[in-house]
């Protein structure tokens, strides 16, 4: 068991950990798991060094099943926001869950484990089972700790995911049945060396399988009704998982298996993906632009900014891919953090509804900040994060048609009237007497769950490059896997000139 | 290595300092840090600039790569040439004035250290606006500037008129930048690279005229947006409701003549495609005719002035669109010299009326505040285009060069320069001659204000003599064409007819203005209200997506379709399946106990099953 082992089976221990403790003393429970989290996210910081050896021990050896996980630069990143947002979900959740709290924080660790473990293993069937291990926890977050269509909206979530999970497993089953491994690296090197080659009746359908389980993950439209409803209901924490982390399991799969696996259905399908990821941009932009309830909006801006990285995967060039990864990163940061402002709106004022809202900014001036602050990276303001990866989707959708580029841009512009108009509605013009006497400014409590993502909108925004080398390294072998057996001629990308580089 | 990262970087500094700890900050502590970090940057600039003097080659400075991926790499350079030398001093000179201006206009405002502290960002932004070496770092202070407008503007955030003014400045900038940001992609697709350096050169020997004139076209659009040209001129006159010095610095004097800046750094993309160069031309001349008539009509001292702006930058279009660029330049100087001291002339008039803005109810303020109306009154004579005044020199440049490309248009234009002169000293007239018509008693500012307007006032005068198109033209060769005096004098004619009528109407016959608006009615009546453009768009564009949206989109198609569909078929699910029976009964809790356990033994299974082989 290699280190990587041992961070992805950390959360687990905290599960079991929290389940030990004593139910009555709820604010142990709390102190241990913000503890353990940390030292999770510390301990998660140690993959940045070096190469990381696989983990890959027999599992269930009649099956050829391994617990083998493995780390690159297109999971590390997604693995930090996972363990760094876990202790923030922890201290946004202090005050609000006072109810089963035991059962709370030991869920947040199964969620952690989950996520975690779909990020990183390289079995087929072992990433089946972490991707449904992530569910259930999601699901009970939303149906114990929820509002009050908690139930509705749970099971909801529960279906369509269910359902579209159903579809890939037969479809890794498949896959086994003809590889007879259901190691990935393995998988991939057959269909690289042509041993293993799917027809394209076979692929097509195989990708769809997959593809689809992502898609509603993402989620694409028009597999996106779930998602609204999910977050409204959903206890604060559990918005900002499902947003920043959970909706990254089906973009990250699309990038990890739908192209390497079957890089000719996905070339094939790419026109009608792109087609919906631009609608679900426009479509969601516009949706959320009227939305009279927060959480719905943000929800609704999700599926907006989700679609930003679909597209920039389907461009299959580096720059849309390495735009793409980057995005899923920034969106957890940046939707992340507007999930907890509208957290900390809610446990004041006691209401999701925009009217009830007014001259917060009198009131609660640093949190306004912030606020602005986040809109302002949600929106794609240059220096703040998610302006390098919106720009390299965007350039990587106009060097496959301007087109593309130009209706996704629209979205760019929408996403400043929904969350300008939001800003405005909220934080300005008169104070109502109900605001005036339940808002207050950030305690010491929000300030530290919500300036780590500050700092890094800041940081990603202008030190990109701490973050994409590592990507790139990782994303452009999959974009050529994506060239193997396929009837394309895509042209290698060059290096931007030495004397550019060197003279900086 | 010059350190230019230091020009931009002093403001930085004030805006984070003031910004985080301004709150707890004594005023004096807030002005040193404010007014001392754009001085340092002023200072910066002239030592960088005598340090590369004469500059005759662009100095490029590399610091570190933004980001990179594949053959997209944007570095972090900064870069400056004669052009942006000149944008250098109009930034930090105005806008360091404009700052001491600030002291004495916010002395007696809430939110003191939150008004420099965005001022400050704001020159930032601009620096690496006219610093930036590539089109995104370009863009970069594009869009920042543009943040800063927009936070300036809702400055009074809880008066619901400026934040809706705001976010109207925010949106249609951004609407401008939907076409800056495809051009930029188009420019990359095209020549592989974003920096300056690189591809302006390879633009001569580029054959598809079609690709430059979309690339040209789409940067009109940014530019459009960014200074108000027809049709997305529409935020700039409601951006007034912003403090005054606002309007002077970012409204008039530099932000808005950021698209004249870019259109004129992108010139040889523009030289290859006639075409845009037209349709930039003709965009600024119409600009220029509409926003004028407007002006005659207005009686807020400040939307007067706006339009006047909108109107003016329209020239700067004329200019760069028929190949004037240095004109361009050389008026978008002159311009933030007597613009900024109308701004500021009428913010000393609004602060001694205690906020008065409606010139009916000015008149009369010679004598009271004769200080500021002097300025004014030089900065009137600027803009009318009065023989040997600054703006003089340079309009006459862009009239002669507009004869040169096109007759016809300098006619309107030189028509357009008559308007001008009326309008503008109409709004002297009405608020420094005749009987004071207001209540207020009227004070004149103090010295910390009245001196930069001087300054100013005194750069309107004689500021015409820096002669920019000069020092340019390693840059943007004098076309040496004759300076031909009777075109000039024909120009100069209309300006004082404009403003002898400006007298006779406002001065000799006061109620003769009445009249006439009342005799031509209909007409009038448009013209006032601004040919009803914000109506239109707010029945054609902004109702119908907010009504689509809400009614189509989101109930229609989402709740109605989408989710009909998906609950149907959960329905039929529901009734058939046995595990969510457990759901309806509402026992959620026993349920979800269960499935942790279920997990618990799935894992633990896992366990075994994987520690036992």
């Amino acid at each position: 068991m290699s280190f990587l082992g041992w961070i992805t089976l950390a959360p687990l221990f905290g599960f079991f950990l929290i389940l030990f403790l004593p139910r009555n003393n709820p604010a142990l429970i709390r102190q241990v798991t913000l503890l353990l989290s940390l030292v999770i996210f510390a301990g998660s910081l140690g993959l940045l060094s070096g190469t990381q050896p696989d983990t890959n021990v027999p599992w269930i050896p009649d099956f050829n099943i391994n617990f083998h996980l493995s780390i690159d630069g297109l999971s590390i990143w997604l693995v930090l926001l996972s363990t760094l947002l876990t202790p923030i979900a922890v201290l946004i959740s202090w005050k609000y869950i006072d109810h089963r709290v035991k059962e709370y924080h030991a869920l947040l660790f199964l969620l952690e484990f989950g996520v975690i473990g779909v990020f990183v293993a390289m079995d087929l069937f072992l990433f089946y089972v972490f991707w449904e291990v992530s569910l259930v926890p999601m699901y009970l977050l939303v149906g114990i700790w929820g509002h009050e269509r908690r139930i509705y909206a749970a099971v909801k979530f529960f279906l369509y995911t269910m359902a579209a999970s159903v579809l890939m497993l037969v479809a890794i089953v498949y896959v086994y049945l003809q590889a007879g491994t259901f190691s990935y690296p393995e998988i991939l090197r057959m269909i690289g060396s042509s041993q293993l080659v799917f027809s394209p009746t076979a692929q097509f359908w195989l990708f769809l399988a997959f593809f689809v389980a992502f898609a509603v993950k993402v989620p694409l439209f028009p597999l996106h009704t779930w998602l609204p409803d999910a977050h409204v209901e959903a206890p604060t924490a559990g918005s900002v998982m499902l947003a920043s982390v959970m909706l990254k399991l089906g973009t990250y799969g699309i990038v990890r298996f739908c192209l390497p696996m079957f890089p000719g259905a996905a070339r094939e399908c790419a026109d009608w993906i792109v087609a919906l990821a631009i609608i679900g941009i426009i479509y969601g932009a516009l949706v959320a632009l009227v939305q009279p309830n927060m959480k719905k909006l943000v929800a609704y801006s999700s599926v907006s900014h989700l679609g930003f990285v679909v597209l920039g995967i389907f461009s299959f060039t580096q720059y849309g891919m390495d735009g793409a990864v980057y995005q899923m990163l920034n969106h957890g940061i940046s939707t992340g953090a507007l999930f907890i402002l509208v957290g900390c709106l809610y446990e004041r004022r006691h209401s999701l509804e925009i009217k009830d809202y007014g001259g917060v900014g009198t009131v609660a001036p640093w949190l306004s900040i912030v606020f602005v602050v986040t809109t302002l990276a949600s929106v794609g303001l240059p220096t703040l994060n998610n302006f390098v990866g919106e720009f390299m989707v965007l350039v990587g959708a106009a060097k496959v048609s301007l087109t593309w580029a130009a209706l996704a841009s629209l979205g760019v512009i929408l996403s400043v009237c929904y969350m300008l108009w939001l800003y405005q509605r909220t934080f300005t013009g008169e104070t109502p007497e109900e605001v005036r006497k339940h808002v207050y400014d950030l305690t010491p409590r929000e300030w530290a769950a919500l300036l780590p993502l500050v700092i890094l909108m800041v940081w990603m925004g202008i030190s990109a490059q701490t973050f994409l080398p590592r990507i790139t390294a990782s994303t452009s072998p999959i974009l050529k896997q994506t060239t193997v057996n396929v009837p394309f001629q895509v042209q290698d990308a060059t290096p931007a000139s030495q004397e550019v580089a060197d003279a900086r | 290595m010059q350190q230019l990262w230091l020009i931009p970087t002093f403001p930085l500094l004030g805006f984070l300092i003031n910004g985080i700890f301004g709150r707890r900050l004594p005023k004096q502590a807030v002005n040193a840090v404010a007014i001392g970090s754009v001085l340092l940057s002023f200072v910066w600039v002239l030592k960088t600039l005598s340090g590369l003097w004469p500059i005759d080659q662009p100095h490029i400075e590399r610091y570190f790569t933004w980001f990179e991926s594949g053959e997209l790499s944007i570095g972090f350079d900064l870069a400056v040439d004669r052009l942006t030398a000149v944008m250098l001093m109009v930034v930090t000179g105005v806008g360091s004035l404009i700052h001491v201006y600030s002291i004495g206009y916010m002395s007696h405002e809430g939110g003191y250290y939150r008004f420099f502290a965005y001022l400050n960002l704001f020159m930032f932004f601009m620096l690496i606006l006219v610093l930036g070496a590539n089109f995104l770092l370009l863009f970069v202070g594009w869009e920042g500037v543009g943040l800063c407008s927009f936070l300036l503007i809702g400055f009074y955030f809880v008066k619901k008129s400026a934040t809706d003014a705001g976010n109207k400045a925010f949106i249609v900038n951004r609407i401008g930048d939907f076409g800056f940001s495809l051009a930029m992609f188009l420019v990359f697709v095209t020549f592989g690279s974003l920096d300056f350096d690189k591809v302006l050169p390879q633009v001569a020997g580029y054959a598809d005229t079609g690709t430059i004139t979309l690339i040209c076209l789409l940067l009109m659009v940014g530019a459009a947006g960014k200074s108000a040209q027809i049709p997305l001129y529409v935020w700039l006159p409601d951006a007034m409701e912003g403090p005054t010095p606002v309007s002077a610095l970012i409204h008039a004097a530099t932000m808005v003549t950021a698209g004249v800046y870019m259109v004129a750094r992108a010139a040889p993309l523009y030289q290859a495609s006639p075409a845009a160069m037209e349709v930039v031309a003709v965009v600024g001349l119409l600009t220029a005719v509409m926003a004028a008539t407007i002006g005659i009509t207005q009686y807020d001292i400040k939307k007067v002035f706006a339009y006047s702006t909108v109107s003016q930058l329209g020239y700067m279009f004329v200019a760069v669109g028929v190949g004037a660029y240095s004109a361009g330049i050389w008026h978008l100087m002159t311009h933030a010299f007597f613009k900024a001291v109308l701004f500021l002339g009428a913010g000393s008039v609004i602060h001694a009326l205690s906020g008065e803005q409606d010139m009916r109810q000015m008149g009369g303020l010679r004598k009271k505040i004769p200080i500021t109306f002097y300025s004014i009154l030089f900065a009137s004579l600027a803009i009318a285009g009065f023989p040997f005044t600054a703006g003089y020199f340079s309009k006459d440049e862009i009239l002669l060069a507009a004869h040169h490309h096109a007759p016809w248009m300098y006619w309107v234009a030189t028509i357009t320069a008559g308007m001008t002169a009326f309008y503008v000293f109409r709004a002297l007239f009405m608020t420094f001659f005749g009987k004071y018509r207001g209540k207020e008693h009227p004070h004149e500012s103090p010295l910390v204000m009245t001196a930069p307007v001087g300054i100013l006032a005194l750069l309107s005068l004689f500021g015409g003599f820096l002669n920019v198109p000069q020092w340019l033209s390693p840059m943007f060769p004098l076309d040496g064409g004759a300076h031909d005096l009777t075109l000039v004098a024909i120009s100069v004619a209309f300006g004082l007819a404009g403003i002898g009528l400006a007298y006779y109407m406002y001065v000799l016959r006061p109620e003769l203005p009445g009249q006439i608006a009342t005799s031509l009615g209909g007409l009038y009546t448009l013209v006032y209200n601004k040919y009803f453009v914000d109506e239109m768009y707010d029945a054609a564009v902004v109702k119908p997506l907010i009504s689509g949206s809400r009614q189509v989109l989101w109930k229609g198609a989402d709740v109605g379709l989408i989710d009909g569909i998906v609950n149907g078929v959960g329905t039929v699910a529901r009734s058939v399946g046995g595990v969510l029976k457990l759901l309806q009964s509402g026992n959620i809790r026993s349920y979800a106990t269960w499935v942790v356990m279920g997990s618990i033994i799935v894992l633990v299974a896992m366990g075994v099953a994987g520690g036992g082989k």
